[in-house]
């Protein structure tokens, strides 16, 4: 049986090169960065290139990025650190109802504990409008955090013009680079963002390694507290090798960030336009304009079948997705994120999210649209809605 | 590894009795779309009071599907009273168990044959023990904005 892997927003495989730069930092360097002879040094040379390696990818200087353990660790510290550093100024965040859960769990958390949170809007396709933005900053706001790429329907946000309203008021930006890292140009000087947070394994790096980038000049306390590793700001004995991978990771992303936008935008087009012709009563979530959309995402909703069956159907044929349905293995809620666009729940709970990435073929999206093709119809088959009264 | 066991996938992947009978004895809708999950029961019932053919039309996940094909298989050939006593439990209990956070998928049959057996009394003017005080409900969005979740 074909495997087709189509869930790079999930996770990535880590790419051979990037594995092969790790090893020696699991054997013969193996030794602890912060000692103070050969070995320890070998694997404290190891993280100063990776730092560089990412920070050239983000367009900032070494000294500005901190590795984490992932991506949600980036997120909670800079939300965390920036509420309680600013705590004189107000207990005021600005973010968005289709943040991650890293962002929301961690501003609920803070609401618990005297935080006044605004959640803004988007609109049916994801996007966050300046305008609302600038009317929900107040004297007490310190930070606003809004992602840059939707993990689930890959609507990518202005966060230059976000970021410029935000600094105009004087209030620190955050942006959740986790999906857009590797897939858009990320320039955080252009960008003029204070803080990012980004992760390896979406970048076909290794799981269990983030790094959040933090403009000089800003003080934000610890997250983790212990040694006075990176630079005193996140304590805990560096995952060298973890740390080695995201760096090699970073350098082959940004080598080759243009053709992989493009081999990804290129057979999402196709898939979106094969499925389209192929398969009726269907409907595209998110952005329709392909441009302002994650290269590789799609999200679509297939009208009398339940997301979840897609899944295991697809999986059974060696095909990998993932869905927004209230019925996934989890969870009992509809998504958030297509609650936020206004996605009826019927329509929510028939949501499948495919993503390529480097590693998908041609042939793969004829697979994939030919088994999705026969799933679709044979779950139709099943279903007591097809054509029912009051559906749309 | 797969996310339910080798019963319920067997049930998912070749659901039996599906369809639905042409001028059936008795038919029952329950759930919604909206809600993520719904099914419809049609039965045909002898003189005798037996279950002679079930068949089943189900919008929802994995588990549902297959609690409807299981649910099924299970009253074809019984009693309208025995129908009556197939609960959710015996259904999970067919299947060889359900992830817990699926296990308000098998209220789903359970309340479908019910209304359609319900359906069928109605029409025949007959009464049954398991049915007195049921008032079927067949979507469960009437009275609470989204799933009816029971445990």
């Amino acid at each position: 049986m074909r495997n087709v892997y189509l869930d790079y927003s999930a996770t990535t495989p880590v790419k051979e090169e990037v594995v092969k730069e790790m090893i020696p930092f699991l054997t013969e360097k193996f030794g602890n960065p912060s000692s103070l002879y050969g070995p320890g040094l070998e694997a404290k040379e190891g993280l100063t290139k990776a730092r560089q390696q990412v920070a050239d990818l983000i367009n900032a200087e070494e000294r500005e990025i901190f590795f984490t353990s992932c991506g949600t660790e980036a997120d909670n510290w800079v939300i965390e650190g920036v509420a309680d550093a600013f705590s004189k100024k107000g207990n005021h965040i600005i973010t968005t109802k289709i943040e991650h859960h890293a962002i929301l769990h961690t501003c609920q958390y803070l609401e618990k504990h005297g935080a006044e949170v605004t959640y803004l809007d988007v609109d049916e396709e994801g996007f966050v409008s300046p305008a609302d933005l600038e009317a929900a900053i107040k004297d007490t706001t310190v930070l606003v955090s809004i992602m840059m790429i939707n993990n689930e329907v890959g609507t990518i946000q202005p966060i230059k013009e976000l970021a410029a309203i935000a600094k105009a008021h004087g209030v620190l930006f955050h942006t959740d680079t986790v999906q857009a890292l590797g897939n858009v140009p990320i320039d955080v000087k252009d960008l003029g963002v204070d803080f990012i947070s980004m992760s390896a394994h979406k970048i076909y790096g290794p799981k269990g390694i983030g790094a959040l980038y933090k403009r000089s000049g800003i003080n934000i306390p610890s997250f983790v507290h212990g040694g006075a590793q990176e630079r005193r700001k996140r304590a805990g004995t560096e995952n060298s090798a973890g740390i080695v991978g995201f760096g090699k990771a970073a350098e082959l992303a940004n080598e080759h960030l243009y053709e992989h936008a493009a081999h990804s935008d290129g057979l999402r087009r196709k898939l979106w336009e094969k499925i389209s012709a192929e398969i009726p009563d269907i409907s595209l979530n998110g952005p329709k304009d392909f441009t302002k959309r994650h290269p590789g995402n799609l999200n679509i909703s297939f009208d009398y079948v339940e997301g979840e069956s897609i899944l295991l159907l697809l999986d059974a044929n060696g095909i990998s997705v993932s869905t927004g349905s209230a019925c996934s293995s989890e969870s009992l809620d509809t998504s958030h994120v297509l609650n936020a666009l206004n996605v009826p729940p019927e329509k929510a709970n028939g949501a499948v999210r495919f993503t390529v990435g480097d590693f998908t073929t041609e042939e793969d999206i004829d697979y994939v649209v030919e088994k999705l093709k026969e799933v679709v119809a044979k779950l139709r088959e099943l279903s007591p809605v097809s054509g029912m009264e009051g559906w749309k | 590894m797969a996310l339910y066991n080798d019963t319920v996938m067997e049930h998912f992947m070749n659901p039996h009795n599906v369809g639905e009978i042409e001028n059936p004895d008795g038919k029952g809708i329950y759930g919604s779309p909206v809600c993520g999950d719904m099914m419809m029961v049609t039965i045909n019932v002898d003189d005798n009071d037996v279950i002679t053919d079930a068949k089943f039309k189900t919008y929802g996940c994995g588990s549902a599907i297959a609690s409807s094909s299981m649910a099924t298989d299970m009253i074809k050939g019984m009693t309208i009273d025995e129908a009556l006593e197939v609960s959710n439990k015996k259904i999970v209990e067919e299947l060889g168990g359900l992830p817990a956070i699926k296990i308000h998928c098998s209220v789903l049959a359970e309340h479908a044959i019910k209304n359609a057996i319900y359906d069928y009394a109605e029409k025949n003017g007959k009464s049954y023990k398991g049915l007195e005080g049921y008032v079927p409900e067949t979507d469960p969005d009437a009275h609470e904005h989204g799933c009816q979740v029971e445990e």
